[in-house]
């Protein structure tokens, strides 16, 4: 929409190079951030290989930050259509809550039916909390930041009612691999979520789906002209976050072999909408990014170990994200550019908005 | 978002239609109302002990703090902006007060201004950037929230007691009425914060130009109204609303933490809400929030009252409720102009 | 009543410029307002009165030229310096805020204190005295929404004379109301009128010009093409100097370009529109488009042609009358539909209802046939590629990069690439909504080529534009609207002049 000041518009291959460009800040960023613990750890990139499993500060960043990298790619679709999913904690709490308390009252917490059914139970609830706010955003047309808020409001309720007040531990080894497992040396937390990364990035760039999720956050009345349901899209990705907040939330419980109503997943939203935001997709919609998501996910996961390793109280990591989510966002904010461009050149004509009627540019061509 | 599902939803509208606008934004208010006399009612027959007059002014001291927050939120959601961070300037001002008191040894009355300032100022810078750069105000309220609760940490990550005799003394006032019946100090303080706010919203300039600026922003620009100024003021108050409202809970706790009021942010949301209020902004009453206040609390008190409910069931109601008032809601008011 | 011969205007605009980027909106423009006087500025689409208005009101500064309040120069650069200067602007959407009460949408920002606080029982006195004093009775204490359209815009109006009552400017405040609505409004612009206040009213209603208005200052192409007293101007007069068109130039285009439409005696029509209506936008309307004819739609700005062309496309949704699509009956209640039977449409509105500005000139193109299939059935980037390549080099679409952002394109190749975009599903019928307006000569020739060529090869088109001169060169057929009613539709033949459909918009009559 508003023309990107470093691209050149004119030449070809602009829009890979400007693909490019979109991943650069992020990588950069954490790029940074891994460099600055290296400097404080020496050994902070070493991977050590013990009892066939991989160890070291960067495998745990990947294992630890699996669940957001999963969350964050639920919420970037949803931001992709100009919405928001606020519950998308909650759901991890359900989730985790559900299948922990399924095992724990199944007849063989150990076998692996048990975990397959209470996987199929989490996933099967978060498809309907999910279809619920896809029906408040495009059945009845509710702001999606109000929609979810509902859900996010209950969903810890409901996952205290759960587990009835008390945080719920399991003893079961096909659970435990779900989010504290290894497989081929790797975690298998990270091989799940870098599965549905990759699985989903498939479905969105080689289906039409990301194309026309793009189409509806980017222009919606253009989208519906040219005759697409965006109703039907607005409830998939809806869906499609309750699923990726409900894997995340087994992740998470299955970790620490416990669910815990009140904590698990707390805040987990807010980390994922700064994900995305780090990622370089934008609140307002349209164009998204997965790469950039992962790479989002990643640095507020380095950003928490960082902390951890300067051993300054871990919690302060909010201080840091929210001057994180301002800069990013100042960056993003065309006002911003506009207002720090008119700094240094004083006459810059203020674009206008008179839909359609005068050309943005020069004729160029003809 | 389409005009599919809009013109699906107006049709949905067409049951409301023969009802007057300035009822139908009544509506859930008066639901809240019958809401809160039934629930009473049905409390007073089922438990013993409920139906007194102190249960009612017990409601008011255990949920001063969460009025003067919902005050604030209010004036940012009658804008149709969001202020996230509230609950996280609750908690910072708890925090800063115990800690200036208890470890700094500041008097209390140097202490109470400088949070207050604090908070509005915290408030008004938000509200700046949001007008200034044109940032959705959830995101920057957002920015706000862990700004603040990450500043709780840094004070301390322990809860602070405070043992100094002022503030407990204050703390443990009891102000007797007729038949033995008292309240605390800060109830005082906020039903005074909600009568200002009820005289501010209706009755100044300002609060006339919040609702103007909520009901349409760029035609309260093109009227010559002060946009810009209020809508940072909005912010303002709010940030100083939570400031207070963490100095009452200080009083309440006595104690100062950075996990105090967690997710009030959201109970002060839904209170506005329940209390009638549109969150996209231009609609609601003030005095419908302290209904919304009062209902929330009385959820708490039957949870208590019912021994056998835990208190996961008072989130859950509000959950439902906050669902039936903003379908409610969206029923009312029908059609929106499409936000793009 | 005030003449132009009173002595000083109470506003004068001279020698106005405004440069938007890639176009000159405004050229040397000139306006006078003398008081007691309502002066109708006129001009088709681009012709600049909206951007006169703006610069006038304080929305956007002139780049050059001076205005003059009671003779003193101003240079407002916000609407709140313009209201002090005594002008004050209501807009065809009303500007108020729906959730308050009329009394306080008239008075707000100005409401009567006591004590600091707002004296209740002094605003609502106050209104009702405004209101009383223009012959309106409304209760001042009810919400303004729970009025109508045309009394929210009398509020509008009494809020604005009561903010300055020296100019005020009604930017086409009747096209949504209906005819008593519009004959109360009126009556209180005479009122206003009677009192000294000069009134600057824009409308696309001939009717409404000769109705109320005294004298006409009409533009065209973002210069002054003059100022007349009404009186010296006929309604035919006044369509050929709003549409100009060189008439003798017009004239020696009568070997147009579009032959003998392909088969269409022999078959019915592709479409068939029987009395299609739409409350508010469209009187009822009958309407044949033939495969390989061009229907032109005539007609002013704001005459209802856009809104005709949507019902057809299932944009808007038609509340009586039926269409049939070779023969059968259709109901065309969405987008999809259309689609679905072979309909495409170019909006008017580029921006905000074509392109989607973040994607790439490929993906544009492809959208709509993506669309029909579904996101389950995607086209192969390979295929995508294929097609993008083929329409840029087909429409000369500059620069020759599928992958280029679309936003970045000048506005003819943004209008080729939409056009690009329902050419590849292969429509039956194509409705072209202003295809050429605000892109250069070179690419509004190749458009005009472009839709010959699809009618010889057997497309139906309905054409709209504001430009006379396209419609009668490529029409087979001429559907001419005014004030939202389809007036006349005739045969594109010799005996069609453009005097002829100047007459026709003009006074409705198809002579």
């Amino acid at each position: 929409m508003t023309p990107h000041p470093a691209t050149d518009r004119a030449s070809g291959g602009a829009g890979r190079r400007l693909a490019g460009h979109r991943l650069l800040w992020p990588a950069l960023a954490l790029l940074a951030l891994l460099l600055g613990n290296l400097a404080f750890h020496h050994d902070f990139f070493a991977v050590r290989v013990r009892d066939g499993h991989l160890y070291g500060s960067l495998i745990d960043i990947l294992q630890f930050g699996a669940p957001l990298i999963l969350v964050a790619l639920g919420m970037t679709l949803v931001i992709a259509t100009r919405g928001i999913d606020l519950s998308v904690g909650s759901t991890v709490a359900i989730a985790g809550a559900l299948a922990c308390g399924h095992i724990s009252t199944a007849a063989r917490p150990g076998s692996v039916a048990t975990m397959v059914t209470a996987v199929a139970l989490a996933l099967g609830v978060a498809l309907v909390l999910g279809l619920a706010n896809g029906l408040l955003v495009a059945g009845l047309g509710v702001q999606p930041i109000v929609a979810t808020l509902i859900l996010m409001v209950a969903g810890r309720g409901v996952a205290q009612l759960i587990g009835d007040g008390q945080i719920i531990t399991v003893t079961s080894a096909p659970y435990k691999m779900i989010g504290g497992g290894y497989w081929l040396f790797f975690p298998f937390a990270v091989l799940l979520a870098a599965a549905l990364v990759a699985l989903t990035a498939f479905v969105t760039r080689r289906s039409a789906l990301g194309m026309l999720i793009e189409s509806v956050g980017g222009n919606p009345a253009a989208s519906h002209l040219v005759g697409i349901r965006a109703g039907g899209l607005l409830a998939l990705v809806y869906v499609f976050s309750a699923l990726c907040a409900a894997v995340a939330g087994l992740m998470i419980s299955s970790n620490v072999s416990s669910a815990d109503g009140n904590n698990a997943g707390l805040w987990i939203e807010l980390d994922a909408i700064l994900a995305v935001v780090i990622g370089g997709t934008a609140l307002t919609g349209g164009r998204f990014s997965l790469g950039g998501t992962v790479l989002g996910a990643l640095t507020i996961q380095t950003l928490s170990t960082t902390v951890y390793t300067l051993g300054v109280p871990p919690e302060t990591t909010l201080v840091f994200k929210a001057f994180v989510v301002i800069v990013v966002c100042l960056v993003q904010s065309p006002a911003f550019r506009a207002k720090a461009l008119r700094r240094r050149r004083t006459n810059a004509p203020r674009p206008h908005k008179t839909a359609g009627a005068a050309p943005q540019h020069q004729e160029a061509g003809a | 978002m389409t005009t599919g599902m809009a013109s699906a939803a107006a049709q949905l509208t067409r049951p409301f239609a023969t009802v007057s606008p300035r009822t139908r934004i009544r509506i859930p208010l008066i639901v809240t109302a019958v809401l809160l006399v039934a629930m009473f009612g049905v409390g007073s027959v089922r438990y013993e002990g409920f139906f007194s007059s102190q249960v009612l002014l017990n409601l008011l001291i255990d949920n001063g703090f969460l009025l003067v927050v919902a005050v604030g939120a209010t004036f940012v959601i009658l804008t149709g902006g969001i202020d996230l961070s509230v609950g996280s300037v609750v908690a910072l001002s708890t925090m800063l007060t115990a800690w200036l008191i208890e470890s700094q040894g500041w008097p209390l009355a140097t202490v109470i201004p400088l949070v207050l300032l604090v908070g509005a100022a915290g408030g008004t810078l938000m509200g700046w950037i949001i007008h200034a750069f044109e940032i959705q105000p959830f995101i920057v309220t957002l920015a706000g929230m862990f700004l603040a609760r990450g500043l709780c940490y840094m004070i301390s990550t322990e809860s602070i007691t405070i043992s100094d005799p002022t503030t407990v003394g204050i703390a443990q006032t009891r102000l007797y009425g007729p038949g033995g019946l008292f309240v605390s100090i800060p109830v005082v303080i906020a039903l005074a914060v909600l009568v200002t706010a009820f005289v501010v919203l209706h009755h100044t300039r300002f609060g006339r130009n919040v609702y103007a600026l909520g009901g349409n922003e760029s035609s309260a620009r093109l009227m010559g109204l002060p946009v810009g100024a209020t809508k940072i003021a909005v912010y303002a108050v709010s940030g100083l609303c939570s400031a207070l409202g963490g100095l009452l809970l200080t009083f309440y706790m006595l104690s100062g933490y950075a996990l105090h009021a967690m997710g009030m942010e959201l109970d002060a949301i839904a209170a506005t809400v329940i209390g009638g209020s549109l969150l996209t902004g231009g609609s609601g009453f003030v005095l419908g929030t302290a209904l919304g206040v009062l209902v929330l609390g009385l959820i708490q008190t039957v949870v208590n009252f019912q021994g056998t409910l835990s208190s996961w069931w008072t989130r859950i109601v509000i959950g439902a409720l906050l669902l039936v008032f903003i379908v409610l809601q969206r029923l009312m008011t029908g059609r929106r102009p499409a936000a793009d | 009543m005030a003449s132009p011969s009173t002595p000083r205007p109470v506003l004068e605009a001279q020698d106005v410029r405004k440069q938007f980027p890639g176009v000159l909106a405004l050229d040397g423009v000139a306006l006078r307002l003398f008081p007691g006087e309502v002066h109708a500025l006129m001009g088709e689409n681009g012709a600049g009165k909206s951007t006169l208005i703006k610069v006038l009101t304080g929305v956007h500064p002139a780049d050059g030229g001076s205005i003059l309040v009671d003779g003193r120069p101003h240079a407002f650069t916000d609407p709140l310096h313009a209201q002090q200067a005594g002008i004050s602007t209501v807009y065809q959407e009303v500007n108020l805020c729906p959730n308050l009460s009329v009394a306080e949408n008239i008075l707000i920002g100005r409401e009567p204190r006591r004590f600091g606080l707002v004296h209740w029982s002094a605003l609502r006195k106050r209104a009702a005295e405004l209101l009383t004093e223009l012959d309106l009775h409304l209760d001042v204490t009810s919400l303004l929404g729970s009025h109508s359209l045309a009394v929210q815009q009398l509020v509008a109006i009494v809020r604005a004379v009561d903010v300055s009552a020296k100019v005020l400017v009604l930017d086409e405040p009747t096209s949504s109301l209906d005819r008593e609505e519009v004959a109360q409004l009126f009556t209180l612009v005479r009122r206003l009128r009677d009192r000294g206040v000069a009134i600057l009213f824009v409308t696309h209603f001939l009717d409404q010009v000769f109705d109320l208005c005294d004298r006409v200052t009409i533009l065209r192409n973002g210069r002054l093409e003059g100022e007349y007293p009404i009186g010296e101007l006929t309604p035919v007069t006044l369509v050929q100097r709003m549409i100009g068109g060189e008439l003798a130039a017009l004239d020696q285009l009568s070997g147009r370009d579009a032959g003998e439409p392909s088969g269409r005696a022999s078959a019915e029509p592709f479409l068939r529109a029987r009395r299609l209506a739409r409350a508010g936008s469209i009187e009822p309307y009958d309407l044949d488009i033939h495969g390989g004819e061009v229907v032109g739609l005539a007609g002013l700005l704001g005459s209802g042609r856009t809104e005709a062309a949507r019902l057809l496309f299932g944009a808007d949704s038609a509340d009586g009358g039926e269409v049939r699509i070779e023969g059968e009956r259709t109901a065309l209640r969405t987008p999809r539909h259309a689609i679905a039977r072979g309909i495409a449409f170019c909006s008017e509105n580029r921006k905000s209802e074509g392109l989607v500005g973040e994607l790439t000139v490929r993906e544009n193109i492809v959208l709509a046939l993506q669309a029909t299939r579904g996101w389950t059935r995607p086209l192969a980037r390979a295929q995508q590629d294929e097609l993008a390549r083929h329409w840029i080099k087909a429409l000369d679409i500059r620069p020759a990069d599928p992958e280029a952002q679309i936003g970045h394109l000048s506005g003819g190749n943004q209008q080729k690439v939409l056009l690009a975009r329902w050419l590849l599903t292969a429509p039956r019928l194509l409705i072209l909504d202003e295809p050429t307006r605000g892109i250069d000569i070179g690419a509004k020739a190749e458009i005009q080529r472009l839709v010959a060529r699809l009618a010889d090869e057997g497309t139906a088109v309905l054409f709209i534009s504001a430009e006379l001169e396209e419609v009668l060169r490529l029409s087979h057929r001429i559907a001419v609207l005014r004030d939202h009613r389809m007036v006349a539709t005739f045969e594109n033949d010799d005996s069609v002049t453009p005097d002829r459909v100047f007459t026709t918009i003009a006074t409705g009559a198809a002579s």
